[in-house]
């Protein structure tokens, strides 16, 4: 059987005529719309169990039920907020930003219908600084959707009325946890809160607020419009419908594909991407983000499940996929990892700005033929103070995610490259001792 | 230099579309910048005024973010990636090679950044925010250059359209 694609939220943007985006096309060519229009007609309750129905997940890095945080908002508390979060800064993921670029009508109509179901009159969505093209083009495609009467008072004669903003961020890798995004969406450095309490209880402003990935969002009016049934239908276990994956690293075809869950990772890599350029044979693969466990080529045929992903002690993060060939230096990958989250360290808890920063150092040595024999175990005992256990799914002392992150390349270098590893040491520091000049 | 009342028109447009003046920092940091080609003391003492804050936690949330610049940096601000899809397909040879090349130059600033989210077509850079990969030294100077000349219109140093906003 031939390998393919299954495309819900890429379908337009990839049929779409010669790089149009603007209402009237996505109007005829996607129904753009239609699905809110029969949202409005419903009662917001049946809308959130239709999402709980469809088994929708996060797509930003969690993977929370979608449907489930939505009914944590407390009864009666006014008013409420909703954040979509379009920062996408965990390196290797690309795939948000072709969303809004490629298709900006089908995430402002998820916005609107989830901005209803969830009872909130002003939405947000917070796009990343750097995507200068994005915020243009959501801007413009906001504006269409005011004209239309699709934004503002009295939505369509339905009486809800929704004010959406265009947020820019201004570069920081922090904002696009959901709490760093609230700090920063009130107007100040993008520093992580403690939880609890849980946004949805008190986020932004103190008021009760949901933050949703971009593609999680895109996600909805399809839903919407054709059920949660026939979402769950497809996929695999708790992985319910599809995901897009943006590969890359040293791919033959690097790129985002949207394939239904279940789908081994052999044949997204193989099969979609072309494999490791040049035939070359693959050393290892980071299966979710900058922040996942990396996994080896014996795990290629293993299925893209999330809870699989949780047993094999990594995850599917922000949906994406790096491939290694064999003449890469893991510690070079895990160093330059390690110096981008001690750049990124918000500085709020100690553990991880000072451990951050600490494992920069001495993965710079190790990689620079300056180790010393014990440094990677060195390495996992300082590191147990930021992960505790240190395997996924990760403990934290920190308030965020980014604390474990810092040692998930480290765990993954132990965990797959150990042995090889310490050898080198070894061998870098006995080379080392037998150029000391002994004195006569 | 500074804001004219043209801006000030323009702030309190982008203030009144929250429901927390607060949160206006952020467009109203990126405001001044393009303003002024960089973020003045003078500019967030007044975004301190319109926001009912100080300027102290005006500069605090300044300083935090990479793209808001509190020097003059000139008219190009060229980000190269060095992240691990860029690190393996020679990202850092083309920072070495664009940094030699405009060392000095008061007009480019090259940069090396973090993964901007272009990992399918690396070693990717961008200039002020549009994206161009994968590309040499040779070809990126070349794009530079007509910035340069004008022969290509560049953003702002904020990534926004020259005159959308
Ligand atoms: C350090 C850090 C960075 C994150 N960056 C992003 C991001 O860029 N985009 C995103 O959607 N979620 C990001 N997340 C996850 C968010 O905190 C949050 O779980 C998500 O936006 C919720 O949306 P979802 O339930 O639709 O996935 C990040 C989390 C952490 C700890
Ligand atoms: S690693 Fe360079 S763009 Fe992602």
């Amino acid at each position: 059987m031939a390998i393919e694609e299954t495309r819900i939220v890429t379908k337009f943007l990839r049929d779409r005529p010669q790089d149009s985006w603007e209402y009237a096309v996505a109007r005829e060519h996607n129904q753009a719309y239609s699905a809110l229009e029969a949202a409005l007609k419903r009662d917001p309750n049946e809308l959130i169990e239709e999402v709980k129905t469809s088994g929708l997940r996060g797509r930003g890095g969690a993977g929370f039920s979608t449907g489930q945080k939505w009914s944590f908002l407390p009864a009666g508390v006014f008013p409420r907020y909703l954040a979509i979060n379009a920062d996408e800064g965990e390196p290797s993921t690309f795939k948000d930003h072709m969303l809004i670029e490629g298709d900006p009508h089908q995430l402002i109509e998820g916005t609107i219908i989830s901005a209803f179901a969830i009872g909130a009159h002003h939405a947000f969505i917070y796009i990343r600084g750097e995507f200068a093209l994005g915020t243009e083009r959501l801007e413009a495609a906001v504006a269409e959707a005011y004209k239309n009467g699709y934004l503002g008072k009295d939505i369509l004669g339905s009486g809800f009325d929704l004010e959406l903003i265009v947020h820019q961020g201004a570069g920081c890798y922090i904002a696009g946890d959901e709490t760093g995004l609230l700090s920063s969406l009130e107007g100040e450095r993008a520093m992580p809160r403690i939880k609890p309490p849980f946004p949805a209880v008190q986020g932004l402003f103190a008021a009760p607020t949901v933050v949703n990935n971009v593609e999680t969002i895109s996600n909805i009016p399809h839903i919407v419009r054709k059920g949660g049934e026939w979402y769950a239908s497809m996929g695999v276990n708790k992985s319910t419908g599809t995901r897009i994956f943006s590969v890359s690293g040293m791919v033959e075809r690097p790129g985002n594909y949207e394939i239904e869950l279940g789908m081994s990772f052999r044949d997204l890599i193989e099969g979609l991407a072309g494999g490791v350029r040049g035939g070359r044979p693959m050393q290892f693969f980071i299966p979710g983000g900058a922040s996942a466990p990396w996994l080896l080529p014996e795990h290629l045929d293993e299925p893209l499940d999330m809870d699989r992903a949780s047993e094999l002690r990594t995850m599917l993060g922000s949906g994406s996929i790096m491939a290694f060939d064999d003449t890469v230096d893991p510690l070079l990958v895990s160093w330059r990892l390690a110096r981008f989250f001690a750049h990124e360290s918000c500085g709020k808890c100690t553990p991880c700005r000072e451990g951050s920063s600490w494992i920069e150092k001495v993965l710079y040595r190790m990689t620079n033929g300056l180790g010393r024999p014990d440094d990677l175990d060195l390495l996992l005992d300082f590191g147990s103070n930021i992960v505790p256990g240190l395997n996924a799914p990760f403990a934290q002392t920190t308030i965020c995610a980014l604390g474990p992150s810092t040692m998930s390349h480290v765990v993954s270098l132990d965990r797959c490259f150990g042995a090889e590893i310490r050898a080198r040491l070894q061998k870098d520091f006995d080379k080392r001792r037998s150029l000391e000049v002994t004195p006569a | 230099m500074g804001f004219t009342d043209e801006d000030r028109v323009r702030a309190r447009a982008i203030i009144d579309r929250y429901p927390h003046a607060k949160s206006a920092m952020l467009p109203l940091l990126l405001l001044a910048q393009d303003r002024d080609g960089w973020v003045t003391p003078e500019a967030m003492e007044e975004i301190a005024v319109w926001l009912g804050t100080t300027p102290a936690l005006v500069l605090g949330t300044c300083s935090f973010y990479t793209m808001l610049k509190r020097e003059p940096v000139g008219d190009l601000v060229v980000s190269v990636c060095t992240n691990i899809a860029c690190l393996v397909n020679r990202g850092p040879e083309l920072l070495d090679g664009l940094r030699s090349r405009y060392e000095g130059d008061t007009a480019i600033m090259v940069e090396e950044v973090e993964c901007i989210a272009a990992c399918d077509r690396a070693p990717a850079i961008q200039i002020n925010y549009e994206y161009y990969g994968p590309v040499d030294t040779t070809a990126a100077v070349d794009i530079i250059e007509q910035y340069r000349s004008g022969a290509l219109q560049a953003r702002t140093i904020s990534g926004s359209s020259r005159g959308a906003k």
